[in-house]
């Protein structure tokens, strides 16, 4: 019964606001308050319809935008448990590159997005290395919050059953590590989205942004709004993935 | 017990402690302390919080360095080979969360590099005599605290120490189970002599459990008095704690313990 209120109630309310939308902008109550041409506020119905004839085209993008996301987002995961590593096991390079990170988190992307364009190109390089420099952050300090989360007793308790370091690290740490490692990564999973299509803005001959761009210099604002329904659905599909991997990881919490 | 054989060095099981002090920093927590441990008997060790009994199990197991004196596990006083001599219980039974009861059980013999399916086999022969059969596969937070604590022993057992420092064991459960654990923790010794150093805040469960009993002062720990228990770990322990010889060395413990606090 709860759990049905929790799928059905959302859903209403989502479906009635898409009503009232549609009503608004068939009628022209939205363009008039707006004091704009009826054309450029479209319907659900015709945002719907663009969704289904320029699948294609929406497709060919997506593709392009999610390939950027994942690349980068796996590029920044993996810097990011990179960089924790090494500076869980030493204090010294912990000291040393800790500063490194807060800086290199502290690059203004928008800054230096252009910067990437002439040195990279239009191509996905510019775009997964501002995605990955946006994510690594979030997941070298959650990841190292976590290394350092661990019970000593327990390390003395493993030390008294023979454990190396590495068993201690294996069996005892990572386990602790990975519910914070994956609250890292559900932001990560967040934020990528937003960069990419950021990238996109700075200079691409392909993307979604990309298209919503062009489309919205040529006025063709149904496929704007295509596009917009399209990323929302990637960025919950990508939050949906991280928890669901985080459910099937920290099986025992 | 089967996962300890070849491991044990009876006559080398003895645990010497001469001269002991420990401080952290300026704060002296134990002052010359001298305490034997035969081969196969267990020592008990009370007193009030903070006379350093923890300490000093850290000390015996090789954890941590004394300040001054000796300890020899087995005749060897090196760090390394004390950790390699003592199993630890610590008062929390520190299950990994993460692990099946079994993996939790087999830990020692994982981390000595057997491989998986050869330690939960090995491990898991043990199950049935602690009472614990059908449990294997639960995660931690499925068992009651009894069985959690039965866990942490058989993990401590599976390690194949000749000393076990066990660190008030049962503290962290109610009256009546930590009653029905001491009978079984003196069952599993009655059945399977060990060498163990047993620290306790509670006399009653030191002088049914041990050989004998050391009562330490306050702050810096030293020893006040050593009883001999009546009956160590006896079958019956409603009769044995009853006994009025059993009452006379709780009183004395008491009594000395009282001294010591002051």
């Amino acid at each position: 019964m709860r759990a049905a209120r929790r799928i059905v109630l959302p859903l209403l309310v989502i479906a009635a606001l898409i009503g009232a939308w549609q009503v608004a902008a068939s009628n022209g109550a939205i363009a008039a308050a707006l004091n704009i041409e009826a054309f450029l506020v479209p319907s659900p119905a015709e945002v719907g319809s663009a969704l289904w004839d320029n699948r294609a085209l929406l497709w060919e993008n997506t593709w392009v935008t999610l390939r950027e996301i994942l690349v980068g987002l796996g590029c920044g995961v993996l810097a990011g448990i990179l960089l924790a590593l090494p500076m869980r096991f030493s204090s010294l390079l912990r000291d040393a590159f800790f500063p490194l990170a807060i800086a290199a988190q502290a690059i203004p992307l928008v800054a230096i997005g252009p910067i990437l364009l002439v040195w990279f190109g239009f191509g996905i390089w510019p775009k997964v290395i501002l995605v990955a420099l946006a994510t690594f952050f979030p997941i070298l300090v959650t990841t190292l919050d976590g290394l350092r989360a661990v019970d000593p007793e327990a390390v003395k308790m493993m030390r008294t059953l023979d454990a190396s370091r590495w068993a201690i690290f294996c069996r005892v740490e990572v386990p602790t590590a990975l519910p914070s490692f994956f609250s890292g990564l559900k932001v990560a999973a967040a934020i990528a989205p937003i960069v990419a299509l950021f990238a996109e803005l700075v200079g691409s001959s392909s993307g979604l942004m990309h298209e919503i761009v062009t489309d919205n210099a040529n006025l063709e604002v149904a496929r704007v709004f295509a596009a917009v329904v399209v990323l929302m659905v990637v960025g919950l599909l990508l939050f949906a993935l991280a928890t669901l991997a985080e459910r099937l990881v920290v099986s025992w919490r | 017990m089967e996962a300890g054989a070849g491991a044990r060095d009876e006559a080398g099981a003895a645990v010497a402690i001469e001269g002991l002090s420990h401080a952290f920093g300026e704060l002296e927590v134990v002052a010359g302390l001298d305490l034997a441990v035969p081969p196969h008997s267990v020592l008990g060790l009370v007193g009030p919080s903070g006379c350093g009994k923890s300490t000093l199990l850290e000390i015996l197991c090789g954890l941590r360095e004394p300040s001054a004196g000796s300890v020899a596990v087995g005749g060897e006083r090196a760090a390394a080979a004390r950790l390699a001599r003592c199993a630890f219980m610590p008062q929390r039974d520190l299950l990994l969360p993460w692990y099946s009861a079994l993996d939790n059980a087999a830990l020692a013999l994982r981390n000595r590099g057997l491989g998986r399916a050869e330690a939960r086999r090995r491990a898991g022969e043990l199950f049935g005599r602690f009472g614990i059969a059908g449990f294997e596969g639960a995660r931690p937070d499925r068992l009651s605290g009894g069985m959690r604590q039965r866990v942490a022993f058989l993990r401590t057992l599976v390690a194949g120490k000749p000393v076990l420092a066990l660190d008030e064991p049962f503290a962290a459960l109610d009256a009546i189970t930590r009653a029905e654990m001491q009978e079984w923790l003196a069952g599993a010794l009655r059945e399977d002599p060990r060498t163990a150093v047993l620290v306790s805040h509670d006399v009653e469960e030191a002088l049914y459990l041990c050989d004998r009993v050391a009562v330490l002062s306050a702050r810096p720990g030293r020893v006040v008095a050593e009883l001999q228990a009546p009956a160590p770990r006896a079958a019956d322990r409603l009769a044995a704690i009853t006994d009025p010889a059993f009452v006379a060395a709780r009183e004395a413990a008491l009594r000395a313990l009282r001294e010591g606090s002051r």
